[in-house]
Order: C-alpha cells, then sequence, then structure tokens
C-alpha cells in the first residue's frame, strides 16, 4: 500500500508528462487522442534543436574537466599526505552543500568582474556555463574516485613493482583497470548534473548560449503545448538512459566488493 | 661448502622511534629453504621489506650476489615476492596474472604463453588460464601467486606468511608443495612465518627473530634441541623452566641448586658459567618420563610432585605435574602411547617422581 502510494506519489505527474507529449492538441489540458506531431514539431524547432546542442557540448565538456579535475584531486587525497589535508578535504566538498542559487549568483558577479568575454564564437561561447557545470560537478568525481581508491589494495601496488613493472605500468595495468568503474560512474554523473542544470546555468546564459532546461522554461512562459511534454520527455529519456547505466555498473563493482 | 647468494651486514632500519629491526647480519645460501620467525612485532615482515626493496634500511647493506642493493628500485632487483594477501590482480585472469612479469619486461607473447603453460603446469593449475581471481578457491589463489612471482625465474623468492590464509588440511598439501618446487627449482626461499610447525616443517635454516633482532640461526632440529636462549627455547615447541644457581662445577658436569627448597640438578655440557650465578634450566615435555623412585639412574636429575591435569592428544597424553619447590610450579610432561596400554599409567592425583637425563638438560642465562 506504502509502496504503491510513494511510486504514484513519485511518479504521477512524469507519467502524465510523458503521456501528453503524444496529446493532439494545442492546449494540452484534456486528452485529444494519440500523436507524434508534437515530437516531429520539436525535432523541427531549430531553436531547441540548438539548445539541446549546446546542453550535450557542455556536458560533454564538462565531463571531460570535472574527470580529470576530479580524478587528479582524488589521487592527490589517497596518495600524499600534507599540512590541512582534512580542512582541503572539506573545502573540495562545499561546492555540493551550498544553494545553487547562491552559487549562480557569485558566478554572475564573478564572470562581470573578471570582463569575461559574451561575444565569443561557438562552442567558446559555451565556456562560462561549462565552467559553471564543472565547480559543482567535479567535486562528485573527487567523491567517487576517492572512495573506490580507498578500496585499492596497496599490495597489488607493491605486486606489480616487485614484478619488474614501472610507474607508468603500474597505472596502466593495475590502477586504472580498478578505477574504471568509478570513472565510468562518475563521468555519467557528472554528464547528467550537466545536462539537468537549470537554477546555475540560468545565470550564466545568453540569447545565444541557452540549454534545454532553460529552452523548455522559456517555451513554458508561452503557453505548455505538448512540444514542451515532447521536450521534456526526450530530456528524461536521455538522463534515464544515462543514470541507469551508472546504477548497473555500480551493482556489478558492490558484487565485487562483496566478494574481495 | 655452499655459496653465499645474500648478505645482510648491520640492517637496521627505525620508524620515528621504533626500532623495527636492528644491527641485522645474516648470510643465506644459494639453493636453501631459509625461514625467519617471531613473534608478531618481531621486526621479521620489515626485514622481508627491505629484502624486497619496499623498504630502505636507515643503515647497513644489502648485497645480492655481491651486489650491492642500496639504489637497486624493487622492480629491478632479482628478488620476487608472495604476499600475504596473494595481491593478485582482480581483474586480469589466471593466465595474465602470471605472464604479467614477463609482459611488463616485453617479453614476446608466443614465449610469454610457453612460459606460462609450463609455470600452470607445474604448480598444478593447468586449465584453470581464464579463471579471474574471484572464482578460485584459497589454494589455488595461492599456486597463482607462486607461479606469477616464479616465473620471473628469481635468484631469491620471498614468502609472506603464504599460508595462513589456508585451512589446515590445505596448509599440509602446500607445505608439501613448497618444498618440492623449492627442491625442483633449486630457487633460494626465505619464508616469513609466525608459526613454528611451519618452519620446522619445512626450512633448511631457521633465523629465529625477537624484539628486533636475531635470536638464532640453526637448523630445526639444532634449534629444537639446542636453543641458544631462553627467549628461543620458549618459542619454538614448548619447555619448563627451572630457576636455579650454579654451585659446583666438575669438568664438563654442572651442578645446579634452587634457592630454597635446594633440589639439586645435573647437567652435562661446556659452558662459560660462574658459581653463584642465577640460570635457568630448560627441559623439554617429552625429554621427562616417570619413574619408581628407587630405579632411578644416578645420572639422571629428578622431581616429585603429584598429577594435578592429563590432556589427550591420542598419540601422547600432556601430564601437568605440580611440583612444591621453592615455588610451587607446574611442569609439563609429554608421554608418547607407544603401546596401547600405555595410556593413563597415571591418573590426577598420583604422586610421581619424574625423571630426566642430564644430558637433555638446556642452560639459560637471566
Amino acid at each position: 500500500m506504502i509502496l504503491c502510494c510513494t511510486i504514484v506519489f513519485l511518479y504521477a505527474p512524469i507519467i502524465v508528462l510523458v503521456i501528453f507529449s503524444f496529446n493532439d492538441s494545442r492546449r494540452n489540458v484534456t486528452w485529444h487522442g494519440f500523436t507524434f506531431k508534437y515530437y516531429e514539431k520539436a525535432i523541427h524547432n531549430n531553436n531547441l534543436i540548438e539548445a539541446f546542442l549546446n546542453s550535450l557540448s557542455i556536458a560533454f565538456f564538462n565531463t571531460v574537466f570535472s574527470l580529470i579535475l576530479g580524478t587528479l584531486t582524488a589521487l592527490l587525497l589517497w596518495r600524499f599526505r600534507f599540512s590541512y589535508k582534512s580542512v582541503y578535504e572539506g573545502i573540495i566538498l562545499v561546492p555540493i552543500i551550498i544553494p545553487e542559487i547562491c552559487i549562480g549568483i557569485a558566478l554572475l558577479v564573478f564572470f562581470n568582474l573578471c570582463g569575461w568575454p559574451n561575444d565569443l564564437p561557438w562552442p567558446l561561447n559555451l565556456s562560462k556555463i561549462t565552467c559553471a557545470h564543472i565547480l559543482f560537478s567535479f567535486p562528485f568525481v573527487a567523491v567517487i574516485i576517492r572512495a573506490r581508491l580507498a578500496k585499492f589494495n596497496l599490495d597489488q601496488e607493491e605486486a606489480a613493482l616487485d614484478l619488474g613493472a614501472n610507474h607508468k605500468q603500474i597505472f596502466k595495468n593495475v590502477l586504472f583497470p580498478h578505477l574504471k568503474p568509478a570513472l565510468i560512474v562518475s563521468s555519467l554523473l557528472a554528464f547528467t548534473l550537466s545536462l539537468d542544470d537549470f537554477v546555475i546555468t540560468f545565470f550564466m546564459s545568453g540569447p545565444e548560449t541557452t540549454t534545454v532546461p532553460i529552452k523548455i522554461y522559456s517555451m513554458v512562459r508561452f503557453s505548455v503545448t505538448p512540444e514542451v511534454n515532447a521536450a521534456s520527455t526526450i530530456l528524461l529519456l536521455i538522463t534515464i538512459v544515462l543514470a541507469a547505466i551508472a546504477i548497473w555498473i555500480q551493482r556489478g563493482w558492490a558484487k565485487e566488493v562483496e566478494k574481495s | 661448502m655452499n655459496r653465499s647468494i645474500l648478505q645482510l651486514k648491520g640492517i637496521s632500519k627505525n620508524y620515528g622511534t621504533l626500532e623495527a629491526i636492528k644491527e641485522i647480519d645474516l648470510n643465506i645460501f644459494e639453493g636453501e629453504f631459509f625461514s625467519i620467525i617471531g613473534p608478531s612485532g618481531c621486526g621479521k615482515t620489515t626485514l622481508l621489506r627491505v629484502l624486497a626493496g619496499f623498504e630502505m634500511p636507515d643503515s647497513g647493506s644489502l648485497y645480492i650476489e655481491n651486489i650491492n642493493m642500496q639504489n637497486v628500485p624493487p622492480n629491478k632487483r632479482p628478488i620476487n615476492m608472495v604476499f600475504q594477501s596473494y595481491a593478485l590482480f582482480p581483474h586480469m585472469n589466471v593466465l595474465d596474472n602470471v605472464a604479467f612479469g614477463l609482459r611488463v619486461d616485453g617479453v614476446a607473447i608466443g614465449e610469454q604463453t610457453q612460459l606460462v603453460k609450463s609455470m600452470l603446469s607445474l604448480v598444478k593449475l593447468s586449465g584453470l588460464e581464464n579463471r579471474l581471481p574471484h572464482q578460485l578457491s584459497g589454494g589455488q589463489l595461492q599456486r597463482v601467486a607462486l607461479a606469477r612471482a616464479l616465473i620471473k625465474k628469481p635468484r631469491v623468492l620471498l614468502l609472506d606468511e603464504p599460508l595462513s590464509a589456508l585451512d589446515a588440511k590445505l596448509r599440509n598439501e602446500m607445505r608439501q608443495e613448497l618444498i618440492r618446487l623449492q627442491k625442483s627449482l633449486g630457487i633460494t626461499f626465505i619464508l616469513v612465518t609466525h608459526d613454528q610447525q611451519e618452519a620446522l616443517s619445512m626450512a633448511d635454516r631457521i633465523a629465529v627473530m625477537n624484539d628486533g633482532t636475531i635470536q638464532q640461526v640453526a637448523s630445526p632440529s639444532y634449534l629444537y634441541e639446542f636453543p641458544s636462549n631462553k627467549f628461543v627455547a620458549d618459542f619454538i615447541g614448548s619447555i619448563n623452566f627451572i630457576e636455579c644457581q650454579l654451585s659446583e662445577i666438575d669438568g664438563d658436569i654442572f651442578k645446579f641448586i634452587t634457592r630454597i627448597s635446594k633440589d639439586a640438578f645435573t647437567v652435562e655440557g661446556n659452558k662459560s658459567l660462574r658459581i653463584g650465578q642465577d640460570c635457568w634450566l630448560g627441559i623439554r615435555p617429552e625429554k621427562i618420563s616417570f619413574k619408581d623412585s628407587d630405579v632411578v639412574n644416578p645420572h639422571h636429575n629428578k622431581l616429585s610432585g603429584v598429577v594435578t591435569n592429563i590432556t589427550y592428544f591420542g598419540q601422547a597424553s600432556m601430564y601437568h605435574v605440580e611440583v612444591i619447590g621453592e615455588k610451587t610450579a607446574t611442569i609439563n610432561v609429554m608421554e608418547n602411547h607407544s603401546q596401547r596400554s600405555s595410556y593413563a599409567t597415571n591418573k590426577v592425583g598420583d604422586s610421581v617422581v619424574l625423571c630426566w637425563s642430564t644430558e637433555s638438560t638446556s642452560v639459560f642465562t637471566s
């Protein structure tokens, strides 16, 4: 009973959203019949496509840079001991808990202050949003990689060294394979975080640099047509697929930990 | 004379204020099965890590085949190690694990496969090439770890508590296996363990360590029969100690007496002791027998007491005998049941006379 309630509570709005994306009605208040029309319309909406392209580019660059920065941070925290290490470890996590609205405003002020150019050609004009996304994505990457590193059996590194491997070979053959599942999970997470972000992006985006959530928001301000539902459903689908892959990998990883 | 393969000269290693090993001198010969044993925290693992190159000694030098290892990193030493945790690479199958050392050396693939194949048959793992470590049993993991280290053809193989993770039956099997491998390959094995049974049954020579220093280096039987000090006597096997004072020296015959109860004991041997010196006499439980007081050989030591407890082991029984000396002490006596009827010759509460030969008594200075 409770199970049903929670499921309904959680997913009823989303299911309605998806169903009504197939609604053959302009006003989208009552059900008028099934159609793919609005998906077609969404696909042919150049502004929307542009926003999708922007979103995917930002998510891609965010993933790459967050992964590099997060992994290096995690390796630093794992391998070295230095003074105020725990303070550093705490500071890294702060972007995760600061309200997004604060980060958004702070970044807006910051970018204005340092005079970041607004008229760069594509895709450099996305750099502001990408930087903002890296800011809140890479701590997640660092946390995930750090957790994985903590499970590394240091004997393996010594064994590899003992068997004649140099440090590069150890990283490539021993440490990297160990980190692989965490790298995949954290890159999927960074990608979806970036794809779905609205609040921070809202402060960073300009007329040339709308992302999908911003675009959908602006479409809603005119009217809630099934086209909005269709665009949302596509975004939802991408997110769900990526999250499912992440969960699936993480489960395999948990199993492996159980065994060892 | 055996050729020395590994030499340690005055090796010390400190961790902060803790002296893990102090001034260790050791000579290990080519092709021998050497064992380092001692209680936990005695520095044996540190010593092993110094040999492998994972730790740099603070002073002293290490030579392998007369080459100073001072500036030789672990990946360049002619030494390989089998880790206590096995440390197999979990994402690689058996074949890749064993081939790892060859792969990083750039050995051609064809040759790699050939060598791995023969190594796996040597450790009796043929047919398991494609299994991942989590699909193997404890004994199989142990064999993979061995194969992975041996395939590098090391001059010396280090084994860190290799059998501690196995159950009793497997441990016995692996002991035989290790001896077989060592003899057939002729590689010097250095086994570190806290289990004296393991060391006694496998090693050609044993070094007993305590508190960062080597107490004695000897063959298993010599170590058991002629321990050089009280620690070694106590650590290897079980032993009874009697505290007394040297009262008389007559050539090779030493006469001891306990302080208050004045029980007298005779010991044969040659030792540099002085009259009046406080000593410990050590007698192994199986060297003591029960005798009627009137048939005791004059060359034997004797002591009377009461049986307080009997522990039955099947092939033998351990009697706990309380003797009334200056302190009430318990002497353990091991009686072998060489015949069916020899079981339970004495019962709890019986008064008995313990006797042992002068020659089987060890003397330790405090």
